[in-house]
Formats: C-alpha cells, structure tokens, sequence
C-alpha cells in the first residue's frame, strides 16, 4: 500500500497524544490534582497538541477535506466513522480533566473519575484507528490478531517516554514511569518483532487463478493499459519492501534506545542527566513509530495487485 | 447509510454482468464506451491528467487483462475485463465513513455520491477487486454505476437501455440483467455455462458472474509443418525442369 504521509503522522502523533493524556489521567486518578499548574498545563498542552495536530493532518490527504465532518455519521458501520466520533468525544472529558487537575482545590474523586474515563476513551480512539486496518480482509498483514495490541502497546510507549521526558526536567521524574516507560517500550519492540514473524511466515493463500476463475495456472500476458492507473500507484507499493529489513532493524534499535535511555530516570532520580536523557529517549521513540508506522503500510500487499501479475496474495 | 440492505428477500432485483471469457476478443470496445458514456454521465467527469504527455493518469471503470491460463494443450490467452462487481456483501459501502457509498435496496447497484464523498479512498482499500479508482483532480472515488442513467432513461430506445459496456460489445461477450430472478436469461446463462465468483473465499458474493472458457477438444497435436521441397527437385515433371533451368541461366 502507497504509505500516505499524512495518516503516518496522524497515527503516530496521535497515539503518542492519546498515551500521554492516557497516562496522566490514570496518574491524576491515583495522585490527586497535578503537582504543578506549569508540569500539568505542559502535559496536558502537548497530549492535546499531538492529538489536533495529527487530526488536521489526517484531513490533508482527503479529496475534499471541507467536508470531513460528514465523517461523523457512518459510525453503526464504519470504523474510520467511529474513529473520528470518538477523536472528537474525547476532547471533552480532557478539558474536563484538565479543568480539575490544575485545580489544587478539586476533589481526588471527581478527578479519578473523569481521569478514568479520559484514559479509556483514549484507549478506545486507538482501538478504532487499529480497526480501520484490521478489519480490511483485502489486505493480509493488516488483518492480523496483533495489529490491535501493536497500535496500543505502541501508544502507550510513545506516550509514557514522552510523559518521562516532561517530568523529568519538572523533578518529578517516578520511578513507577521510568518502569511503565521501558516496560511498554521494550513491549512494543517484542509485539512488533512476533508481528513481522507472524506476516513474513503467514501462508500466501490467494492466487491469479482465484482472481480471475481461470484453470491453474495463470500468469499476466498483457497489461489492461499502457500507463499507470491509481489502483497500481495505491496498492501497487514496492519500495518499502526492498528497504523492510534494514528498516525493520531500525525500529527495533530506535525503541531499545529509548528503552535504554528512560533507565536513568530510574536510578538517577530527576538529575540534569536524567532529564536530557528522557528527553532523547521520547525523541528516540516517535522516531522509531514513525518508521513503524511507515513500514506498516509499505509492507500491506493488497489482493487486487493479483490482477496486475503478482502470483500470490 | 452505508448499512447494507437485505438482499435476502424473495423478489429482490440483483442488476448485474455476466461476462462470457469465452467469447471476449479484448477490443477494449467496451472500456472505451463506459469511459465515453461515464465522462459525461453520473460519475463525470473521468478526469485523464497529461492524456497526451509522456506520463498520462486517468480514471477508467473497466479495465481489460490479457491473461494465459493453463498448460500444454489447454493452454489459452483469455482477456479478462475487470469492473466493479456490485457485491451483495460490499465492504467499500460499509467502511465508508459519509454515507457516500451506497448500495441501492431496489437494484443492488452500488454508487458513490459525488457530492458527499470526502475522497478518503478506503472504499478502495476494502475492495479486492481494484474497481474503484480514485479521481485525483476532482478530489472524489469513481466507481461502474452499471450506467443507472441509462438502464432507466425512457429518452433512449428500448434496445439502448443497457450499460454502455454490454451495448458496445462486438462479440456478445457481455450480458446485462436481473441476476436475482433464476428465470432471467442472464441467471439460465450462468446456470447452463457454470459461471463462477471472482475471490469466492473472501465472502464478498460478487453479483457479476464470469463464465469460463469453453473446453476445447483435446485431440492429437498437429503435425509439424514439412519444409517445402527445394526448386527443381519437385515431382519432375518437363515443366518444372524448364523453370529449373530458367531460374539456374538467371541466378549465373
């Protein structure tokens, strides 16, 4: 599949927001209002800065972005609908949340349980933008059991070295999330490495044959035409292939960095040191999603390339 | 609504194609009909960028493949003209997040509205078939309407009210009809022929048959052609000697 930059930058920025503002809410829901008016407004403002951004990137690559809110309808059937129902729903319990955690004279109640709510309705968005691709029968790497557990584990990880790489500097760099940082970060690289086993072992079960209901076998003789068409150039895709080891090995370098990087938060409490390394280590790990997120669509082969002469799909 | 209407009840009309791999000479007549009829039709325009450049783009809904299938004796070239296949199970009506694309409860043909559709191309992803393509100028999905404006348009002579496709074809390879009345002459051709689904494994249940090839009658493999017998050494008659002598006295 042609790697559309736009919804790149839009599930990567976006997951790294929502596993931001997942975090914080589940730490206000534990801790009580934020510790500073400056930590909690620099949190909240990049969780909801990544988020915005990546929605308005995704309308960059609509035909007619003017009428993106017409995506809101089609939510009894379409996930792509869902999605954006529950990217748009999400941002009130966040201002909400936001309301009170800044607030040091709110009750640790009422913020547990809008903070409960934001981290499940961030969870849930996730799940609706993993839907999209998983629910696509036409494309075997997408409509696989781990891309779901992928996107959250890999928004929470983005999200957590980025909350790591906020409080850190602020001197309120927890051990608890230096732990939840490497712990997600070290499980993104794992769930991610089963995935491309899993696809690089996955049988190639459909043929030209069973495109076209001609007897075995069957191969392409001529081209239905001359130039090149939007079915070729869309799901047609093959530069990514060639680079997908080396790319691959990348990701997984990225995410053992930033891995390695969010441990001195661990041991060195919230030191000069400590904070320039979390700081690195976020900056590793959206590195390491965007290439992910590329590969995942670079690496999607699409059964309608049978009919333009691949022999198996 | 990009619900999908039931499909199940008795009576229900499934306009549809019912393309002959038999017969199909690859002309291309009826890819360049539908382009001619759908530029100015429901779906128009079917923008071509740099038609006469060196790198030329452009929307068509039916496409045409030159494809050899089996071997040996059995061997043959088939052209395989492509084309959205109206899918009772069509995931490109329900993964569209507008309402945009559609399947009408009365016929079964599927459309896309060019007015509300976002251009977000997943409908194409959803497809296995590569029907739709997306129209880069105008921003939105174009996609076979089976010609909705022509199969009902009273302005047009009766034998006129088929797809430009099925009307354009020189060897009667397509065949336009009701295919959920078991009597109607495309479902006997289906039934007689054995006609089959495209991709049957993906659960789409494509409305649009292809009939297969004919066997053809495996009989022995014909004789080498013999090389002709050099001049002047031919059944030796005077006048081939006399030719024989000419060409020699001419050739010195």
């Amino acid at each position: 599949m042609h790697p559309a930059y736009s919804v790149i930058v839009f599930s990567t920025l976006s997951g790294a927001g929502y596993g931001l503002l997942a975090l914080a809410a589940l730490a206000g829901a534990a801790h009580g209002p934020a510790s500073s008016f400056a930590f909690g407004a620099l949190v909240l403002g990049v969780g909801l800065g990544l988020v915005t951004i990546g929605l308005l990137s995704s309308m960059l690559h609509l035909g007619h972005p003017e009428r993106a809110w017409r995506a809101m309808s089609q939510w009894r059937s379409s996930w792509l609908s869902r999605e954006g129902v529950m990217a748009l729903a999400t941002y009130v319990p966040a201002v909400v949340f936001g309301w009170l955690w800044l607030d040091p004279a709110s009750s640790p109640m009422a913020i547990r349980i809008v903070g409960l709510l934001l981290a499940l309705m961030c969870a849930l968005t996730v799940v609706c933008t993993a839907m999209i691709y998983c629910s696509l029968a036409t494309i075997r790497q997408w409509r696989q059991p781990l891309v779901l557990p992928v996107y959250l584990v890999m928004a929470v990880a983005t999200g957590a070295a980025l909350l790591l790489a906020i409080a850190t500097p602020f001197g309120r760099g927890a051990a608890v999330l230096a732990i939840i940082a490497v712990v997600a970060l070290l499980g993104a690289m794992v769930l991610k490495l089963c995935y491309w086993h899993a696809i690089d072992r996955a049988p190639r079960e459909l043929t030209l044959a069973m495109a076209t209901g001609l007897p075995e076998p069957v191969r392409q003789w001529e081209l239905a035409h001359t130039a090149r068409n939007f079915v070729m150039q869309e799901m047609g895709y093959h530069v990514g292939r060639r680079h997908a080891r080396r790319l691959r090995r990348k990701v997984v370098a990225l995410l053992a960095v930033a891995a390695i990087l969010a441990l001195p938060a661990l041991s060195l409490g919230a030191g000069i040191l400590a904070a320039i390394a979390a700081v690195l280590s976020a900056a590793s790990a959206l590195a390491g999603a965007l290439i992910e997120r590329w590969l995942f669509f670079a690496e999607a082969e699409h059964v309608s390339s049978l009919y333009y002469g691949t022999p198996r799909a | 609504m990009t619900s999908l209407p039931d499909t199940t009840a008795p009576g229900q009309v499934k306009l549809g194609l019912v393309i002959d791999l038999d017969t199909c000479v690859g002309c291309q007549a009826c890819a360049v009909a539908c382009k001619e009829w759908n530029t100015q039709g429901y779906p128009a325009p079917l923008t071509d960028e740099d038609p006469y450049g060196a790198d030329p783009i452009g929307v068509w809904l039916n496409r045409v493949h030159g494809y050899e299938s089996g071997e040996g004796q059995a061997a043959r070239t088939v052209h395989f003209p492509r084309s959205c296949l109206h899918c009772e199970n069509a995931a490109c009506v329900t993964v569209c997040p507008t309402g945009a694309s559609y399947k009408r409860r009365s016929d079964g043909i599927v459309l896309v509205d060019p007015d509300t559709c976002i251009g977000c191309k997943l409908c194409s992803w959803a497809c296995p078939y590569g029907a739709r393509e997306y129209d880069y100028r105008a921003g939105v999905m174009k996609k076979c309407t089976l010609c909705v404006d022509r199969i009902y348009n009273d302005h047009l002579e009766a034998e006129d009210r088929q797809p430009a496709c099925v009307r354009a074809c020189p060897t009667g390879a397509r065949h336009f009809g009701d295919l959920g009345d078991r009597d109607s002459a495309v479902s006997r051709l289906v039934s007689e022929r054995a006609g089959d689904d495209l991709l049957p494994e993906l659960g789409y249940r494509p409305v649009n048959k292809y009939l297969p090839p004919r066997t053809t009658s495996a009989g022995p493999p014909p004789e080498p052609p013999r090389a002709l017998p050099p001049i002047g050494q031919g059944d030796g008659s005077l006048v081939e000697s006399f030719f024989a002598w000419v060409d020699r006295a001419l050739g010195a």
